[in-house]
């Protein structure tokens, strides 16, 4: 059997007294969709935190590609290929959609000490971004300050910025955040066509959602895994149903 | 937005007679123009006073690149233009009058100070970057004020303008000014391939969001420091225009409140924008020129008029006329 991509093994992180992440342990395969749910508070965004180089564990390791990264730094992971996007829109605001994008591809091409060309004529820069516009359906807005995006366009903007990286993991922490119904079932179609070609770590609030688009499925409470596995098995979990499906199922039904 | 990036850039033509790019282009040929106007009236202190002008739009020029593209607010751009300034005097002093040594001196020296303070400065951010800017800058001060050699706290004179072998004559007051002209269009020419490069673009996306520019894989700080080194360079350069346009060097031209007018004269003129500092410095110091003709309280009026600009123009001078501020 291979290596799994991400191997995370008692990863943990205190906040003062609260605990964030707790022995965290989590393998995930390429080319796999791994969703992390949980209930608010459970630790969703401190482990992208912890995966992306943002926040550095107290204890705990991060495999990656059969490297340890533990401690690697936020940058050094990126050109590794790990990419991520943002819960709260991150992005250069006062930049175009493709200067966004062409930014990305030129983080990934070699250093950026280069001070006499005009980059935003380097073919070799715009072409890629172009395509990963296109790629999520924004290469229409191309031109367009991202601060005249509406935030659907934004947050497909987050994933053009991480695709165009070009990653082997993509950290996805709620993509759908904000979106009305009509985008966020954009966005679950695109990721279905990014599924398989890009592994992902998906963070996600909305079950239909996650049992749509996760191959597997890992439950954080508290910053505990309660659960991991196939969402069918997840579903049937009785310490899931308790602590977070449950809950659901009582507000929906 | 794309017209002003062509504004300095190649596709110059393109845009040419956008209303934003008309008024740079009246500046420049108003200040192309004033030796004509000197020569025709006799009266020597317009160069005297547009060539002071171009030399601290040239400074102005330097800052805006880390202040306006970068973000990083230095509280002590000035120290540049005395270290540039000191390089040339006390070389002369010691008896090196060639500006081929003078002049690249003061750029090194500067470039080096711009090293170390920036190596020190730039991981801290906010208050802390302009307190450690502006220390250093007062450090530099006290230093030149207390070299009694070259003129201690009263400063020096300096005997002769730097000689370039006869290839242009300083003394002459129409050559020296248009040095100081070429020298100012070279800077702007500069600042705008740089910040359009992938260079300048990775130093504005810091400033726009530095934790989104980390997650793409960049680490800032390498690009933050050269951009702050250049920076200090041709503000260095300016320094050395400086004494060789004035004849004297003193402390004074690196206090802390020389620093804070070449911000002024960048927020006045449009943060971030290429011309921005250029219209800002001719503004600034021509204000100051007609009210102190005037009143003998020339800040008086200038304070409220700043603060009339900080509060309802954003994009400063350039702002108003259809720019936007950091392009």
């Amino acid at each position: 059997m291979t290596e799994p991509l991400l191997q995370v093994a008692g990863l943990t992180k205190r906040f003062g007294g609260v605990v964030a992440a707790d022995a965290i342990a989590l393998d995930i395969a390429a080319g796999e969709c791994h969703a992390v749910i949980g209930p608010n508070g459970a630790g969703k965004t401190t482990l992208v935190g912890l995966l992306a180089g943002e926040i550095a564990p107290q204890r705990g390791s991060i495999r990656f590609d059969g490297r340890d990264v533990t401690a690697l730094a936020v940058h050094n992971r990126s050109q590794l290929g790990v990419a991520r996007s943002f819960q709260i829109t991150s992005l250069f605001a006062e930049f175009t959609a493709l200067d966004n994008v062409a930014l990305a591809v030129q983080a990934h091409a070699g250093h950026s000490f280069r001070f006499w060309t005009s980059a935003r004529a380097e073919a070799a820069l715009r072409e890629p971004a172009l395509q990963a516009l296109e790629t999520v359906g924004l290469a229409a807005r191309a031109d367009a300050r991202v601060d005249k995006l509406s935030h659907g366009e934004q947050r497909q903007l987050e994933i053009a910025v991480a695709l165009a990286t070009k990653p082997r993991l993509v950290l996805l922490d709620e993509p759908m955040a904000g979106l009305g119904a009509d985008e966020s079932a954009r966005m679950v179609a695109l990721l279905r066509r990014l599924k398989g070609a890009i592994t992902m770590l998906l963070i996600e609030h909305d079950m239909a959602t996650v049992f749509a688009l996760a191959d597997r499925i890992t439950v954080l409470v508290y910053g505990r895994v309660i659960a991991s596995g196939n969402p069918t098995a997840v579903r049937a979990d009785a310490a899931v149903r308790e602590a977070y499906l449950g809950e659901q199922d009582a507000r929906h039904g | 937005m794309k017209a002003a990036r062509k504004v300095f850039g190649v596709p110059l033509p393109a845009c040419w007679l956008a209303p934003r790019t008309a008024l740079p282009a009246a500046v420049l040929v108003v200040l192309g123009l004033v030796p004509v106007y000197a020569a025709a009236t006799g009266d020597p202190f317009a160069l005297t006073l547009f060539g002071r002008i171009e030399i601290l739009a040239m400074a102005a020029v330097s800052l805006n690149l880390i202040m306006g593209y970068g973000g990083m607010a230095s509280f002590g751009h000035a120290v540049y233009l005395g270290i540039g300034g000191y390089a040339v005097g006390i070389l002369w002093k010691e008896g090196v009058a060639s500006g081929f040594v003078q002049w690249p001196v003061a750029v090194a020296v500067s470039a080096l100070f711009a090293l170390v303070v920036g190596a020190l400065s730039l991981r801290t951010r906010g208050v802390y970057f302009i307190m450690i800017t502006l220390a250093f800058a007062q450090m530099v001060y006290y230093v030149a004020q207390g070299l009694d050699r070259y003129g201690g706290d009263d400063g020096m004179t300096i005997g002769s303008r730097s000689s370039f072998a006869g290839l242009i004559d300083l003394n002459n007051a129409t050559q020296l000014y248009y040095l100081c002209f070429a020298l100012l269009l070279a800077s702007l020419f500069l600042v705008s391939r740089l910040v359009n490069s992938r260079f300048g673009l990775v130093i504005q996306g810091t400033r726009s969001n530095e934790r989104r520019m980390r997650a793409i894989g960049v680490s800032p700080f390498r690009y933050k420091l050269v951009c702050f080194v250049i920076a200090g360079a041709l503000c260095g350069l300016a320094g050395a225009l400086l004494a060789d346009h004035t004849n004297f060097i003193s402390p004074a031209m690196m206090y802390w409140t020389r620093s804070g007018d070449l911000m002024v004269m960048v927020i006045l003129g449009g943060l971030g924008s290429l011309f921005g500092p250029v219209l800002g410095t001719v503004t600034y110091l021509l204000l100051e020129e007609a009210l102190s003709r005037v009143t003998e309280y020339p800040g008086l009026f200038i304070g409220p008029a700043l603060l009339l600009v900080a509060i309802f123009m954003h994009g400063g001078i350039e702002g108003l006329f259809g720019g936007r501020r950091r392009d």
